[in-house]
């Protein structure tokens, strides 16, 4: 038996969002009566931080503290409209309708806030601690949430605002079929490095590296433990995950825990992660978001690194040991490819 | 059904409560007790959010007889803090972002409290066999394994302190 080193490489364009329908998302703010923030959304947090990172875009954009906000994305039959958190959407197109929704109420807020102050709103400013104040004289000050009760307790304005993101419909060219289905690309590249048992045909990721470039990463530790979750993703997809063997039928096959497997923690790999930021004209402060891209690279990779360590080129996923053991012997043995 | 008085110990305050016969640790804490920290996952013993400690070692409460924990201890997830005050490895769960949707959190950290409890400073190898047992399908392990050890790490200043 000898172990196979190999290593692999791949890098992978990914599309933010898509267009079938022009991939709409809203968002509705208000202030409570307590002068702090609601942000209402449709949109699911299943842990990938959809409500952390989108409570402070709104908090950004209002100018308040972050602890004066608070996302609801209980309800989606009483939500505003959300397509969904796929295709690594929810950063950028919710957060885009949270950045207008949030503008409206900041202006209102604003108003409000000059209104008591007898000032122009124009010349005033927030200063991201809970204070509105005039340009220049900080003095001049009244609390964002006191002005927020001011709008709604005295002078009877409601302190909300609405937002929507949809991407403009690309017609389809009919002669080429050519149209614009995206607004933004995020990229990524990795180098992943595996050992591969010629006795067993079973295949180990000893190491990761990984660069991303994904806008600006607005919340760079959600960012991270989406990449080190999603590589995990992709090494299960890449090696694990299927229903087959199945001998003789289908009777047979994994059905459970016990049998469908996934790597556990004995089984992950050290991964290097390098974020590049370019933050994306069109993003919510310029993000674009990781999401589905966290998985992708890393198939490609341990295919190529496969044929690397023992010269057999799979085509199907995923890369189970009875297929490389089979690959190896068609070949008449392990052909390390090895030039690194 | 024949329903039993069981009596026991639930994360340090004695209990009594009538079980159906043949119903499961979990069903008990969780519909009984009220105490819905250890969560439902696969029912059959192979994913461990359902873990919790039965005299400070690991059970998985779906495959667990109610009845067989009369006279013994509990301890689940709510009472590792002691009111606001976190447990350690709660904390460390928390700075180490250790969780995403938090439904084996749970189960997670009970099996890491069963392994600090009985070996203070254990090594990488050591943790990963320790959560082995326990399914995660959003972080990729790591940041479980790192909060873990740092956990032990913060453990072992406050015991030399």
């Amino acid at each position: 038996m000898t172990l196979h080193p190999g290593r692999g490489f791949a890098a992978i364009n990914y599309p933010i969002g898509m267009n079938l329908g022009g991939d709409p998302s809203q968002a509705l703010v208000h202030s409570n009566p307590d002068g702090k923030f609601t942000v209402a959304l449709s949109s699911i947090d299943l842990g990938q931080g959809m409500k952390s990172v989108t409570r402070q875009i709104a908090a950004e954009t209002l100018g308040v503290p972050v602890e004066d906000v608070y996302v609801d994305t209980a309800d989606s039959d009483t939500g505003p409209h959300c397509m969904g958190s796929f295709a690594s959407r929810g950063t950028h197109r919710v957060g885009n309708a949270v950045i207008q929704a949030a503008k409206e109420a900041r202006a209102v807020m604003m108003e409000a806030a000059a209104e008591e102050l007898e000032v122009n709103p124009d010349d005033l400013v927030t200063d991201g601690k809970g204070n509105i104040h005039v340009k220049g004289a900080p003095s001049r000050s009244i609390g964002t949430g006191t002005a927020c009760a001011a709008a709604q307790f005295k002078q009877g304005k409601t302190v909300s605002g609405r937002g929507i993101f949809l991407v403009p419909l690309s017609p389809v060219d009919p002669e080429t079929g050519e149209m614009t289905p995206v607004t933004c690309f995020a990229h990524a590249a990795m180098v992943v490095d595996i050992e591969v048992d010629d006795e067993t045909g079973e295949v180990s990721v000893t190491q990761m590296n990984s660069a991303y470039e994904l806008g600006r990463a607005l919340n760079p530790k959600l960012v991270e433990q989406q990449l080190v979750g999603g590589a995990w993703m992709g090494m299960s997809h890449a090696l694990w995950e299927t229903t087959e063997p199945y001998y003789p039928d289908r009777s047979h096959g994994p059905i459970d825990f016990n049998d469908y497997l996934m790597p556990g923690p004995g089984d992950i790999a050290p991964h290097h992660i390098s974020i590049l930021e370019r933050p994306a004209p069109d993003g919510p402060f310029g993000g674009k978001g990781p999401g589905e891209m966290c998985a992708n690279p890393v198939l490609p990779a341990v295919a190529n690194a496969v044929f690397n360590a023992v010269g057999v080129r799979i085509t199907d996923l995923p890369i189970t040991p009875e297929k490389v053991l089979r690959g190896i012997r068609a070949n008449g043995g392990a052909k390390p490819q090895r030039r690194w | 059904m024949a329903r039993t008085p069981i009596e026991f110990r639930h994360n340090g305050r004695d209990q009594a409560i009538f079980v159906e016969e043949g119903s499961n640790l979990l069903d008990v804490l969780r519909r009984g007790v009220g105490d819905f920290a250890p969560k439902y996952g696969c029912g059959q013993g192979t994913c461990g959010c359902c873990t919790v400690l039965v005299d400070g070692e690991p059970h998985l409460s779906c495959l667990t007889l109610a009845e067989t924990v009369a006279g013994r201890s509990i301890e689940t997830t709510s009472g590792l803090g002691k009111g606001v005050e976190l447990h350690p490895l709660q904390q460390a769960f928390m700075d180490n972002f250790a969780a995403q949707c938090g439904y084996c959190t749970p189960g997670m950290l009970m099996a890491a409290k069963s392994l600090l409890d009985h070996n203070p400073s254990p090594s990488r190898q050591e943790v990963v066999e320790a959560i082995a047992g326990n399914i995660c399908r959003c972080t990729g392990y790591e940041p479980i394994i790192a909060a873990v050890l740092d956990a032990s790490s913060r453990m072992s200043g406050r015991r030399s302190a």
